[in-house]
């Protein structure tokens, strides 16, 4: 009775003339291709918390670069213990250390190790969780059974408590390269289990079987198509990996088992100046500031960026 | 359920056995004679010396020594503090108050943090909001140490509502200053979390059928949105037991609280390498357990997670 009603049936016909099918077609070849790397920019620039961030970021770089532009007086060895935890004097306009030392000055040529460690810690797990998670994620099967467990393995120690272990075998060799390769090399699995996800995800796409079909190989695809499409969340975990390595490094130097007393370091400064907290609560609090608003503009970076990228996040706000 | 269970146990076997590995190897592969390297600077009496070297094997080939740490582990036997008190008579002293520590700072988490992220995420772009998003900002931004002296200072040196030590034998208020500060740490991520999850249930469609059968917004938001928003906040709660870790151990040394953490402080403090390690096992033990055990619970809370392969 189907097939009856079905053969009877009339149909609707558009007029063709009606709609311009030309215009739904063409490709506006002259309109700007609208990609994720624009649409976050524009979306970025609109934000006033983005400008913020960059200019104390911009700041903070300048600082650590050229601290010479800042302050003439020598963090170190113009210290005179008779000016011990004393108040802003004239030229020393944040006053004086327990040991006499300018603190303005400290907190100038501190910035370098700080932003060093960071920076470092933060290449290190960039270049150990992108090789982990894109072999893990793209590879599969039992590549990524290894490379997840091992994963797996590190995650499990939290990196301060693993990067104590280190310090404390290595203190002899303490520098601003052994704190980074001891936070970083617990730091990478986060970042690898982030791109691992969204590989998984890319690598079912169309565009993935296409380059399959045209006969691309597999490691060129990985290369070329796969990991520029996921790498949007790793560079948000990578930003917020900077702070969150400066305040990893001031941790452990406020704990002891940081940088030697002779490298300029926040993290030393407030250690040192723990015990004055009644007595000279400035000598404990300025360093703090700057550590602090340092990780901050980095946070609101990683923010903002995070906003940018993901547009789930966008519908959110 | 049972598959899962033994599944995840199964799975917490090759971690548990590489984190204790990786520990070990950390110490005891370092070139140069790891024993001196242990205590840094100082030079201890050679019959300490001797006795470490004893304690660990280091005599024996590295995977013998490993093994036998191993074997100490499962039998509770975690070496022996600097003093010469063995590590699990400090642990079973000292971990009480780090629990009572850790439960009061999971409180004021879970009440504080979820309180505000659910009220930022029903009211999405209102003042209230904004002004979380920026507290929460800052929070992230301070480091935990700095957080512990600023309460210190100001409540504790300028306002003289708490005592700035806590020392041991103290009554559990004195604990409050200490928690306040170790949930600072976490509170912000509790507070975003809780704020997004709430958002994403509120846009599912239950949320709209419950609306639309009639039901108060005073039913929904408690029934509906708060109960199945929750599941990631409690699994957030579970990974951070590390950062909640490491935070005690610097809390817990600041304010002098006779807890695991001020022991593993002091030991770095000191120098003190074999401690440090013991005591830094113990914790990883801890992490592993309780992750172990939240995952079996997520499974309770969500049984769409006992299926998936």
């Amino acid at each position: 009775m189907s097939s009856n009603t079905r053969s009877t049936q009339q149909h609707y016909v558009a007029p063709v003339e009606e709609t311009p099918l030309v215009a739904i077609d063409a490709v506006k070849a002259e309109g700007k291709p609208s990609n994720l790397w624009r649409d976050a920019w524009a979306d970025v620039r609109r934000r006033p918390m983005f400008w913020i961030s960059a200019a104390i970021i911009l700041l903070v770089v300048v600082v650590a670069l050229f601290p010479g532009l800042f302050t003439q007086v020598p963090p170190n060895n113009d210290c005179q213990l008779s000016n011990s935890n004393a108040g802003p004097a004239p030229g020393h306009p944040l006053g004086f250390t327990k040991q006499g030392c300018d603190i303005y000055s400290r907190i100038i040529h501190g910035t370098s190790t700080s932003l060093s460690v960071g920076l470092i810690v933060t290449v290190l797990v960039a270049v150990l969780g992108i090789l982990f998670g894109a072999f893990a994620g793209f590879y599969g099967g039992w590549v990524d059974s290894v490379l997840s467990r091992l994963g797996d393995i590190f995650f499990s120690i939290p990196y301060i408590l693993a990067a104590v272990v280190v310090m404390s075998v290595l203190s002899k060799y303490a520098s601003i390269w052994t704190i980074a390769l001891a936070i970083g090399i617990f730091a990478w699995p986060a970042t690898a289990r982030v791109l691992r996800a969204e590989i998984l995800r890319v690598k079912n796409s169309d565009f993935v079987m296409a380059a399959t079909a045209l006969g691309v190989s597999r490691f060129r695809i990985l290369l070329r198509h796969v990991l520029p499409n996921s790498i949007a969340p790793v560079i948000v975990i990578t930003t917020i990996s900077l702070a969150s390595a400066i305040v990893a490094e001031a941790t452990l130097s406020f704990l002891g088992v940081g940088l030697p007393s002779s490298i300029m370091s926040w993290g030393n400064d407030i250690s040192q100046a723990q015990r004055d907290l009644r007595t000279a609560p400035q000598t404990l609090i300025l360093p703090s500031i700057a550590l602090s608003v340092t990780v901050l503009s980095f946070i609101m970076l990683g923010e903002v960026v995070r906003d940018a990228l993901d547009p789930k996040a966008r519908a959110r706000r | 359920m049972a598959g899962y269970i033994l599944r995840r146990l199964l799975q917490a076997i090759p971690v548990l056995l590489g984190t204790t590995f990786l520990i070990y190897f950390m110490v005891f592969a370092m070139p140069g004679d790891p024993v001196v390297a242990l205590f840094g600077d100082k030079t201890p009496p050679p019959q300490v010396l001797e006795a470490v070297r004893e304690r660990y094997n280091l005599d024996k080939p590295f995977i013998v020594q490993y093994l036998l740490f191993l074997g100490g582990i499962f039998r509770g036997d975690f070496g022996v503090s600097f003093s010469g008190e063995p590590v699990s008579d400090i642990l079973a002293r000292t971990f009480p108050v780090t629990l009572q520590l850790a439960a009061i700072a999971t409180v004021f988490l879970a009440v504080g943090g979820i309180l505000v992220g659910l009220i930022s995420g029903l009211r999405k772009g209102g003042i209230f909001d904004a002004s979380a998003l920026v507290v929460s900002l800052i929070l992230i931004s301070l480091p935990i140490f700095v957080v512990a002296f600023t309460a210190q200072y100001i409540f504790g040196v300028q306002l003289g509502w708490f005592r700035t030590t806590v020392g041991s034998g103290a009554p559990i208020q004195d604990l409050i200053l200490p928690a306040m500060v170790l949930a600072t740490g976490s509170f912000a991520q509790i507070v975003r979390l809780t704020r997004a999850s709430v958002i994403e249930t509120d846009g599912q469609d239950f949320v709209r059928t419950a609306a639309s059968k009639g039901l108060s917004r005073r039913r929904i938001v408690p029934v509906h949105i708060l109960r199945n928003s929750l599941i990631p906040v409690v699994t957030y709660i579970a990974v951070d037991f590390g950062v909640l870790m490491v935070g005690a151990t610097v809390t817990e040394g600041i304010f002098n609280v006779p807890g695991v953490g001020r022991t593993l402080y002091q030991a770095i403090i000191r120098g003190e390498g074999p401690t440090v390690v013991s005591f830094v096992t113990v914790m990883v033990l801890i992490y592993l357990i309780v992750n172990l055990l939240v995952d079996l619970l997520y499974a309770v809370l969500d049984p769409r997670i006992r299926y998936v392969k």
